[in-house]
């Protein structure tokens, strides 16, 4: 009689074994390094090498890259659609370049504070997108936005207003790499911050925080009734982009030497959001190809049509929608292997 | 101070007409329509071309900006935007501001980028004094024609049997296809009237407003904040909010010329914490 | 006898329509407490109350004499009260894994964790495998969520709200829509929650609720209309001619 209990209960526990180490293999998987992710990032260290005469190109994308994957992080991610996130890139590409005028020119330390001074920002206005829906979160994002590129013209005395701020010259990065005539060092600098803020991005996806994350953007209530504290989480998600697009803006200062009032305005928060329109979202790699994929195009179209280049990114745009983005951006499930669990809706 | 009234209600008026549209593709389908003043541009250089290409009385513009943005209308809501009544508000946003790209270079293209100017008739050019209070007399038209537009808006959602078929589709989508009430026919003649009513509003405001290629750009944050002020289940609401937006505007940009953009959308975003679904919603969320 | 969940002339007016009218409701510790009553009676909106989803116009929602009437929902998970949805609520691109994991982990209030991958939590991935098993779901735990059979979303249903390891569950309608050969596993699920774990089921199956309940609440126009043991309430003519009027 006792046999068949006995032996019951072994397979009770083997089967559980079983499952236990499933779970494992699941969850590790889900987070293995993907192939093409090295890919990228050698990909990208190689242009150093091979492209030697396209180094403002790649800046630029690398730079459009950063604040997209920002963006990413918020929308992607949180699910929220924001149309004023040059609010941030903005405040740092200002700040940075302040800094750099009345402090110092030093462009890491540049770096640091003008991310800082976007955090702040964006920890700031966070209260203001909890509530609401898809429509008041656009108008909020959008009116903070207008806001800050109105104070930036209004503020003249700080800022040079319409006509930007100059009048200073980033020195060598830690006193020790200048910033080179070609681009180059500059190029290897940004490369740098962005594989370094992807890094962050990408533990943060990953861990207890991102699995969170996700599940509020595919259904808030229930993520509210499994116990995730919604608000906050948000909170600390628009504040680390915000910090992100904030270096995004410094990067850009430090490039120029020079901020245009341009850098809050309107088309900057449309392009970004295009970028993922173009690359996905969700996966963090969509603002880098995306970035890739719109400068590219923006590029070229602009040799082509200097002054009308715009039409065809919207025609594309129209084209990109009513064909359907999911089916356009699945290929990157089948990047080799996918990156299960970061695969998203882009509801 | 009467004056800065006066303009700030004409002005209202005028967005009103230019935003109502918005309000139904906001609240009737529920679409984020972004690209609503590429019609209202459409209006204008309509206007535009044949006034100064052709001679055309200035009352004959209105009408034909009105129809011409309507076609339009009419023609890319049974082509492109009913494909998208039930894609995501992502979807609809960069949708919609790829038109707004191809509206604004398309403009460029074809009329030039400079600022467009038309000569008013001579009879609604100039100032009356009235009681003392200097009315421009092309504002005090705008108003009277705005009000007519309201109040017949208002009749015809109220007493006709179209409006009892409208708002029974923004009520309930599927109980009035289950009435028999051909719900993408009614979405398909609203989407064009609120262009045409946008066409029209562009033609008028061609002169107070202003007319280049960067029009939907410029103007897309105002109309947004009539609607999401205003809210989307009343025609008053929407008004009364873009009243209050034109008379702010014109007061702040007289008085405190340094600051008042700051004063609307600080305001606007007050008013959106505190009212999520509008400032005149009927009952609370 | 002490009630772990009390609810106190709780009211909800939606407009001019009162949803949830003077309700005051005493759950016992350890019951299994149903809730019935004809369509449209306020059973969810009370429910929605009860967990935070929807405020009260007026009244009181204590837990375990602690009130709770204004905390939000994820506070209430933590202090022990949860519940399914009528409808599934789950994420429809997790896997029944990520979903069990992400419950587990906010419970061990390790959630807000930044840095270290979820795999890298290997207890919890130990009780999210045992608590898949335990509701049937081992077999489809890498499968995505929207995917499943609709009995093993159900189940995922109610696993995802047993991760918070709840005093009070409450259930509503959990075997809606199951097809008839999948019912049974939910159904026996159901039945086996552990006694200490207090359950609140909102149901229109009478048979399932006079065979799982002891105590029974009767909600019509949004009030309590009777309650009493499952005995009483079946043998109620009160009770007969509300359900009776209903069909007729």
């Amino acid at each position: 009689m006792s046999l068949p209990v006995q032996e019951s209960v072994q397979t009770g526990a083997e089967e559980q074994h079983v499952d236990q180490s499933r779970a494992h293999r699941l969850m590790q998987r889900r987070t293995t390094v993907r192939s093409f992710e090295i890919l990228i990032w050698l990909g990208a260290l190689a242009t150093v090498y091979l492209l030697p005469s396209k180094m403002l190109i790649l800046t630029e994308i690398a730079i459009l890259a950063l604040f997209a994957v920002s963006l990413d992080l918020v929308l992607g991610f949180a699910g929220i659609v924001s149309l004023g996130h040059a609010a941030f890139f903005g405040l740092g590409a200002y700040t940075a370049g302040l800094f750099a005028r009345y402090v110092t020119a030093e462009p890491v330390a540049g770096l640091l504070v003008a991310g800082a001074a976007a955090g702040l920002l964006g920890y700031a206005t966070s209260f203001l997108i909890l509530r609401g829906s898809d429509l008041t979160r656009l108008m909020t994002t959008l009116g903070i936005a207008l806001m800050m590129a109105e104070a930036a013209n209004q503020m003249a005395w700080l800022t040079g207003g319409a006509d930007g701020l100059s009048g200073f010259s980033i020195d060598p990065i830690f006193g020790l790499v200048p910033f080179d005539l070609w681009g180059r060092n500059g190029f290897i600098y940004y490369l740098v911050v962005l594989f370094l803020s992807t890094l962050v991005a990408r533990r943060l996806a990953f861990s207890p925080f991102g699995l969170s994350l996700k599940a509020i953007k595919s259904n808030p209530v229930r993520a509210a009734l499994v116990g995730v504290p919604v608000r906050r989480r948000l909170i600390t998600t628009y504040t680390v982009a915000a910090v992100m697009a904030g270096f995004a803006g410094a990067l850009l200062t430090h490039t120029t030497s020079f901020v245009s009032p341009d850098v809050l305005a309107f088309h900057r928060s449309a392009d970004v959001l295009l970028v993922l329109a173009i690359g996905g979202t969700g996966y963090l790699y969509g603002g880098i190809f995306g970035a890739i994929g719109f400068t590219l195009l923006k590029d070229a179209l602009s040799v082509v049509t200097p002054q009308y280049w715009m039409f065809w990114i919207g025609l594309l745009l129209v084209i990109l929608v009513l064909v359907g983005r999911a089916r356009l951006t699945r290929w990157v499930d089948d990047l080799g292997e996918r990156l299960p669990g970061l695969r998203g809706t882009n509801r | 101070m009467l004056t800065i009234l006066f303009d700030g209600i004409a002005y209202g008026m005028l967005l009103f007409i230019l935003a109502c549209g918005l309000t139904i593709t906001l609240g009737l389908m529920n679409f984020i329509n972004l690209a609503h003043g590429a019609f209202a541009m459409t209006g204008g250089y309509v206007t535009v071309v044949m006034m100064n290409r052709f001679g055309i009385s200035f009352y004959w513009c209105l009408p034909a900006a009105f129809l011409a943005s309507a076609i339009l209308g009419g023609v890319l809501e049974a082509t492109l935007y009913r494909r998208l009544y039930h894609a995501s508000h992502l979807d609809q946003v960069i949708f919609s501001v790829g038109l707004v790209f191809m509206s604004v270079a398309a403009a460029d293209y074809l009329m030039g980028g400079q600022q467009q100017l038309i000569q008013l008739p001579p009879e609604l050019s100039g100032r009356t004094e009235f009681v003392g209070v200097g009315i421009g007399r092309y504002r005090l038209f705008t108003i009277v024609v705005c009000a007519i537009l309201v109040v017949t808006f208002q009749l015809i959602l109220a007493k006709t049997r179209f409006g009892s078929r409208l708002r029974a589709a923004v009520d309930d989508r599927r109980v009035a296809m289950g009435l028999g009430i051909n719900v993408p026919a009614v979405f398909a003649l609203t989407f064009a009237f609120g262009s045409g009513l946008a066409g029209l509003g562009g033609a008028m405001g061609a002169e107070i407003l202003g007319l280049d290629p960067n029009f939907p750009l410029k103007f897309m944050i105002y109309f947004l904040i009539v609607v999401a002020v205003g809210g989307t289940s009343t025609v008053s609401g929407p008004f009364l909010a873009a009243l209050l937006l034109g008379v702010a505007d014109v007061a702040g940009k007289y008085h405190v010329p340094a600051i008042g953009p700051f004063v609307i959308y600080g305001l606007m975003i007050i008013m959106l914490i505190l009212r999520p679904a509008g400032l005149f919603a009927r009952g609370g969320r | 006898m002490t009630a772990v969940l009390e609810t106190r002339d709780l009211k909800r007016r939606f407009g001019a329509f009162v949803a949830t009218n003077d309700v005051s409701l005493k759950i016992e510790r350890g019951a299994r407490h149903a809730l019935i009553g004809p369509n449209g009676a306020g059973k969810t909106t009370l429910v929605n109350i009860l967990t935070g989803v929807l405020p009260p116009t007026s009244g009181q929602v204590l837990l375990d004499g602690e009130e709770i009437t204004n905390l939000p929902s994820h506070t209430r998970v933590k202090k022990g009260l949860t519940r399914t949805f009528q409808i599934n609520q789950l994420f429809a691109d997790y896997t029944p894994l990520e979903a069990v994991m992400l419950a587990i982990l906010e419970r061990e209030g390790l959630g807000s964790r930044l840095w270290a991958v979820v795999g890298s939590y290997r207890k919890t991935v130990d009780e999210a495998a045992a608590l898949l098993a335990r509701f049937g779901l081992a077999s489809v735990m890498a499968d995505r969520t929207n995917r499943l059979p609709y009995g093993k979303q159900r189940l995922l249903e109610i696993a995802l709200a047993f991760a918070s390891k709840p005093r009070v569950l409450l259930l509503d309608e959990p075997a809606a829509g199951v097809p008839e050969d999948e019912r049974h596993e939910v159904l026996s699920i159901v039945s086996d929650l552990p006694a200490d774990v207090t359950v609140v089921l909102i149901e229109h199956d009478m048979d399932l609720v006079f065979s799982f309940a002891n105590r029974i609440s009767v909600l019509v126009a949004g009030a309590i209309f009777a309650e009493g043991t499952a005995a009483e309430i079946a043998a109620s003519p009160d009770v007969k001619a509300v359900y009776l009027g209903e069909s007729a």
